[in-house]
């Protein structure tokens, strides 16, 4: 196994480790050992944990790996599996420090009983934030077995110090500041390509899901759902549901459901009372097709921490400006149709509450519940088993209060998976985006002017990668008329698009190269380097000379979540139709020390293949408060067919800090195409998703 | 309800059930058989994919009385005695999973694809697996999984009936 160690590594060097004072994790420290064996659980203080437990002289003290007495190595974290790859992650960083196998690691994930409370999962902060208190934990073990061995001058493995629980509170100093993690350059586990750990449980159907978890005696739930947005309940009759054999009926003011001993016959109650429940439905929700004009109306004054961010006189710079141009860019609503759908079992034993979920926020769902129940958090319990995908969709607890509100009723577990069709429709979506943007080139291709706003979407990657001399940047929220919430790399998948589209009209304006504009403009090294990486590998300069009936290249860059990005495409255009085809991308992306290549590639991959998605053809249609397109039929996602010719170019920066990767590679695929669409049919695109106006015939 | 009895993964099994309950619950629910996926409800993802009598169909839009008297072979049916069948592997080898919803239906499709068609061109692989959606967009890793079975380079080597 070329990944082993060699023996030397297991050689004892020096210092030392506490093992933190028990009774602050009394609880967590027994359920776990209840159920990992006895063993030492090594409780590390963190500096920089982004969950709030027990406070101790500024860190946070952690129960954050425990060694069995099989010498087996666990690491507890808060963080959650939904495909980004965290798992795996977390367990070779801590082989890393550990000098053990990957096989010798197991990761407790998102079971708010037993582990520290790391916060959510997003923003692609688990590898930025949560692998380096995995090193630096899993150092600090490696240091005390070493001291340990020193002290009693022989060798020691991880199971002798586990065994022999004096030996380890014989050092009980203070964790030395600073354990010393290795640096990328010795990584011998890291950087290199590492399958998702439980992949076999993946592969044979083992694994089990949010909605594969069974409990005995378990009922499955339905939920009795409004027609349309904004309907309230008025009147249901209970009674004919409740004649059913085995089904409970909740209901209790909005909220109405069932309970029932298999999931179809859940389903006939809650048709049941479908058919004879009254609704007050609410006339005033708008149509997509008066999106954009209801967004600017019902904006909301700016002010505070959305105040507009610049410098200059941006004002008076357009005003003076001899090339100008303005242009505004829409991006539709999204959903994030996750495969797996929201599933939660909810039990309920001697006054305690465990929930089975699939959420990226587990302590958050926990306290959502307890808020729900009017019952201490400390009484509830949320595990989070690996789950089928969330792209930011999944920060919330709905299915899981709705089981735990059944299952209190029933007396028994349920089990509620919500339908394709709820997913689509009580999901909440990616915001919708107005972007107005005005902006002014002089006579040496420089960006003198640059005014943004953003209506509705958000901050994310808002300010410019260009220098401007005079700019304002802006974030106006608005009364969005859909539920919206996080999207993956949040709205940089609107603000990078309508930049990167737009610095091409500057570009064209300018009379120069989109490449060599950007070049020009750029105050970013690290996104020069991608750009010019991804320009290189497609040969950017020749392709762009060449001509193909239908078909032109584009390009985007951008940065967000401290990494960056940039990709040149070629895309082939319908002219029957305007719509786009892709047909090669070259993308090249950067987040610091490459952590595990197979796993970047896949996400890099993915966050293409997703954009392309939204780029190509996902826009949620409503009216009347009801979605038009709430199913795979109707809401065409990104499929096998769609996989153009992919190059990817990761570049590997071993002396800078790993950062996260599940994110910032879906924001340059929209505007690259969208660029070259222009190269093909010389008009701007300036909405997702992107369609050209059919060539007249 | 009505009695059906029916093969599923070599074993015959008997369930007492409505007629028009579709496969996938009466897998999941009745039978314990979680590896086979809720994804649509309505036949549009592929992620319920089941064999039955060797064709890939979706579980979710079959009533459990279509299924009478026939062969099902499910995600957990395809390993042999602990063995990985070769699409397994070759899932495993090639990273071939993001949240890994998907990935049982993906390797029904892709098993049942090999055993018709040993050698396909990427454009009938394309056509075989266009329809089984993966959210997490693996599909390039999907692909070069399916590329490694047909090229014959995973050792395990199981079939499935």
């Amino acid at each position: 196994m070329t990944n082993k160690p060699p023996a030397e590594c297991f050689e004892p060097e020096r210092h030392e480790l506490r093992e933190g004072p028990a009774y602050i994790f009394e609880v967590s420290r027994r359920q776990f050992l209840e159920t990992a064996g006895a063993g030492l659980l090594i409780i590390a203080v963190q500096q920089s944990a982004e969950g709030q437990r027990q406070s101790n002289g500024g860190g946070t003290l952690e129960a954050r790996l425990h060694i069995g007495e099989d010498g087996r190595i666990t690491i507890l974290t808060g963080k959650v599996e939904e495909g980004q790859g965290p798992r795996t992650e977390l367990a070779a960083a801590a082989a890393e420090e550990l000098r053990v196998p990957l096989d010798q690691v197991q990761v407790v994930m998102a079971d708010t009983d037993v582990v520290p409370n790391d916060g959510i999962t997003a923003g692609s902060r688990s590898t930025p934030g949560t692998v380096p208190l995995v090193r630096r934990a899993a150092a600090a073990a490696r240091e005390l077995l070493a001291s340990a061995a020193q002290r009693e001058n022989r060798a020691l493995t991880y199971k002798d110090l586990a065994r022999s629980p004096e030996l380890a509170k014989a050092y009980n100093a203070p964790l030395p500041e600073g354990v010393s993690v290795t640096p990328a350059k010795d990584w011998k586990l890291l950087g290199t390509p590492q399958p998702r750990m439980n992949a076999r449980d993946v592969v044979t159907g083992a694994h089990h899901f949010p909605a594969d978890i069974e409990r005995p005696g378990m009922l499955y739930g339905s939920i009795l759902r409004p027609p349309s947005y904004g309907a309230k309940l008025v009147s249901v009759d209970l009674d004919s549901a409740k004649k059913l054999p085995g089904v409970t009926v909740v209901r209790e003011g909005e909220f109405a459901g069932c309970a029932a001993p298999t999931s179809f016959q859940a389903r006939k109650a809650v048709q049941v009372l479908a058919a004879a429940a009254q609704w007050k439905e609410n006339e005033q929700q708008p149509s997509n097709d008066a999106l954009f004009d209801y967004l600017k109306s019902h904006a909301q004054s700016d002010g505070g921490r959305n105040r507009p961010q610049g410098k200059g006189d941006v004002d008076a710079a357009l005003a003076r400006a001899k090339t100008r141009l303005k242009a505004t860019y829409r991006t539709a609503y999204v959903q994030h149709a996750p495969m797996e759908p929201r599933a939660a079992v909810a039990e309920w034993q001697d006054g305690k509450l465990t929930v089975w979920t699939g959420t990226s926020n587990p302590f958050s769902v926990r306290d959502q519940l307890a808020q729900a129940f009017q019952m201490p958090a400390q009484r509830v319990r949320v595990i989070v088993p690996d789950f089928g995908g969330g792209f930011g969709g999944k920060h919330t607890g709905e299915a899981a209060i709705e089981a735990a509100r059944l299952a209190k009723e029933a007396g028994k577990p349920v089990s509620l998976r919500w339908t394709r069709a709820e997913e689509f429709m009580w999901a909440y979506f990616r915001p919708a985006a107005l972007i107005e943007i005005d902006a002014a080139v002089d006579e040496n291709k420089a960006l003198t002017a640059w005014d943004f706003v953003n209506y509705n979407s958000g901050t994310a990657a808002i300010d410019t990668p260009y220098r401007a001399p005079n700019s304002r940047v802006r974030y106006v929220p608005c009364d969005s008329p859909l539920r919206q919430g996080s999207y993956r790399a949040l709205a940089s998948t609107a603000n990078n698009f309508a930049r990167e589209a737009f610095t091409d009209e500057l570009a064209a304006a300018a009379g120069a190269d989109p490449l060599e504009f950007r070049l020009a403009n750029l105050d970013n090294e690290r996104i020069r380097e991608v750009l010019l990486a991804a320009t290189k590998k497609f040969q950017w300069a020749d392709r762009r000379k060449t001509r193909v009936a239908n078909r032109g290249v584009g390009l985007a860059c951008g940065t967000e979540k401290n990494s960056v990005v940039a990709a040149c495409v070629e895309v082939e255009v319908d002219p029957r139709t305007g719509a786009p085809k892709l047909i090669e991308i070259c993308q090249a992306f950067e987040c610091g020390a490459v952590l595990n290549p197979l796993n970047l590639q896949s996400q890099v991959e993915g966050c293409i293949l997703m954009g392309l998605g939204a780029a190509l053809r996902e826009e949620i249609l409503f009216d009347k408060g009801r979605l038009k397109n709430g199913r795979f039929a109707g809401y065409r996602v990104t499929r096998f067919r769609d996989v153009p010719k992919m190059d990817i170019v990761l570049v590997d920066k071993k002396d800078a800090e790993p950062v996260g990767a599940g994110e910032t590679p879906i924001i340059a695929v929209a505007p690259a195409m969208a660029n070259a669409m222009f190269a093909v049919t010389g008009q701007r695109v300036r909405s997702l998703p992107l369609r050209a106006a059919p060539a007249k015939a | 309800m009505a009695i059906f009895r029916f093969t599923v993964n070599g074993q015959e099994r008997k369930v007492d059930t409505e007629p028009e309950r579709p496969l996938l619950e009466v897998l999941r629910e009745d039978l314990k058989l979680t590896g086979t996926k809720y994804g649509c409800g309505e036949g549009q993802c592929r992620a319920c994919t089941v064999l039955l009598d060797g064709k890939p169909i979706v579980s979710c839009v079959t009533p459990v009385r279509t299924a009478a008297g026939k062969r099902i072979v499910t995600i957990e049916g395809l390993a042999e005695g602990g063995r990985l069948h070769r699409v397994q592997q070759a899932f495993i080898d090639e990273g071939a999973m993001q949240c890994g919803y998907c990935t049982s239906g993906m390797v029904l499709r892709t098993a049942a694809l090999l055993d018709a068609n040993p050698n396909p061109t990427a454009a009938q692989v394309i056509d075989a697996l266009d329809g089984s959606l993966c959210r997490c967009c693996g599909y390039p890793r999907i692909l070069a999984a399916v590329r490694r079975v047909a090229d014959g380079k995973t050792r395990a080597e199981v079939r499935h009936d």
